[in-house]
């Protein structure tokens, strides 16, 4: 089994902080499971959609709050296998075209919630050139910190929709569970977002 | 078909803000005004269940959404509904039925018996309307069920209500 992910220099968690904390403003949906774990550890708040389920649904939750709230940036932060179970969704997102929203696929070429097997990323599939067919012109792939600092603008505050691959380290790490409340989750999002009335 | 007129009517009396939609012969009317509305966001996806987290994230972000679908995309969706259900979204779908009257294709049979008890198994409350004088008072129930209400529900338009598919044969 080839394991070049293991050498991949960009670690998951790093990347969740540096993205979370660019701007206080964003909005995240974040995909089954790895990414919860990495976003509740860079900074667990009510900005924050944790999914602990209903997997393949992260990139169109997204899309939804982007319709929403065109003035706020919406950034879904999901894995590769998640991803790839929603897939059609890149080209829902492609017809839409929301300039606001951002999708960063963090590709560390595992399913890692049941054991690392591979995902198709691992050998022939190209997320990015995925994203490019379904019609999202912006699509790319990040493979180390110089690339994750120079494209952190595009991220945050380019003109969407936006796709990014970004290679992560496959690597054990501790889990930092966010709430699984789901209604909690909504309420808190909510509330954040448009006032105590909303709950 | 002028009964989708009158869901049209109850999705602005409610305030709809999106629409999800994957194509459909019975619903081609509704998506037509939908689409022709530019208050109405129209989004036309590649498989129902996308319809279902697009749904909870537009009332994340404040807005009402709803899904137009076939009763063979029901058997899409039935994980994704845990989504509705875990978190309680608010959620209602209109579902034109096929496997009922006049099925010309054994294909759609499984679904179209099923579509009922598939929606209550993943928690959602069904109404079904046969009589189109009767579709836009349903429409606006269950979109009150829903919003005001704050349940999962689905109106299921029986097969009576939409042309009856051939194909030549």
């Amino acid at each position: 089994m080839s394991n070049r992910a293991e050498s991949f220099p960009l670690h998951r968690r790093d990347v969740a902080k540096t993205i979370l904390d660019a701007s206080d403003e964003t909005l995240f949906v974040t995909g089954l499971g790895s990414t919860n774990w990495d976003f509740t550890a860079a900074g667990d708040c009510a900005r924050i959609f944790p999914l602990w389920g209903a997997m393949g649904g992260a990139i169109t939750m997204g899309l939804g709050i982007a319709l929403a709230q065109p003035q706020k940036r919406v950034i879904v932060a999901t894995g590769d296998g998640e991803a790839l179970m929603g897939i059609g969704s890149l080209a829902t997102v492609a017809v839409q075209a929301p300039q606001n929203l951002t999708i960063c696929v963090f590709d560390n070429e595992h399913y890692g919630e049941t054991g690392m097997q591979e995902t198709h990323t691992a050998s022939v599939t190209d997320l990015s050139l995925t994203a490019q067919g379904m019609g999202i012109k912006d699509a790319a792939t990040i493979t180390d910190d110089a690339e994750l600092s120079a494209g952190l603008d595009a991220i945050i505050n380019g003109n969407g929709p936006i796709f990014r691959v970004i290679k992560v380290r496959a690597e054990p790490l501790d889990f930092i569970l966010p709430s699984k409340d789901g209604v909690h989750l909504k309420n808190r999002f909510r509330a954040n977002l448009l006032g105590d009335n909303a709950v | 078909m002028e009964w989708g007129d009158d869901i049209y009517t109850a999705f602005k009396d409610a305030g709809i803000d999106q629409v999800a939609y994957v194509p459909d012969a019975g619903h081609k009317r509704l998506i037509n005004a939908c689409i022709a509305d530019n208050d109405i966001k129209a989004v036309s996806l590649t498989t129902e269940e996308e319809g279902i987290a697009l749904s909870a994230g537009a009332w994340l972000g404040g807005q009402k959404c709803v899904i137009l679908m076939q009763s063979s995309g029901v058997g899409n969706c039935i994980n994704m509904l845990s989504l509705i259900e875990t978190c309680r979204f608010p959620f209602v779908a209109f579902v034109t039925m096929r496997g009922q009257w006049h099925e010309f294709n054994p294909w759609q049979m499984p679904m179209g018996t099923t579509t009922k008890l598939a929606l209550e198994t993943a928690g959602c409350l069904v109404d079904e309307v046969e009589d189109p004088a009767d579709v836009g008072a349903k429409a606006a129930a269950a979109l009150h069920k829903a919003f005001v209400g704050q349940q999962s529900t689905a109106l299921l338009l029986n097969q009576r209500l939409v042309p009856v598919k051939t194909f030549g044969k």
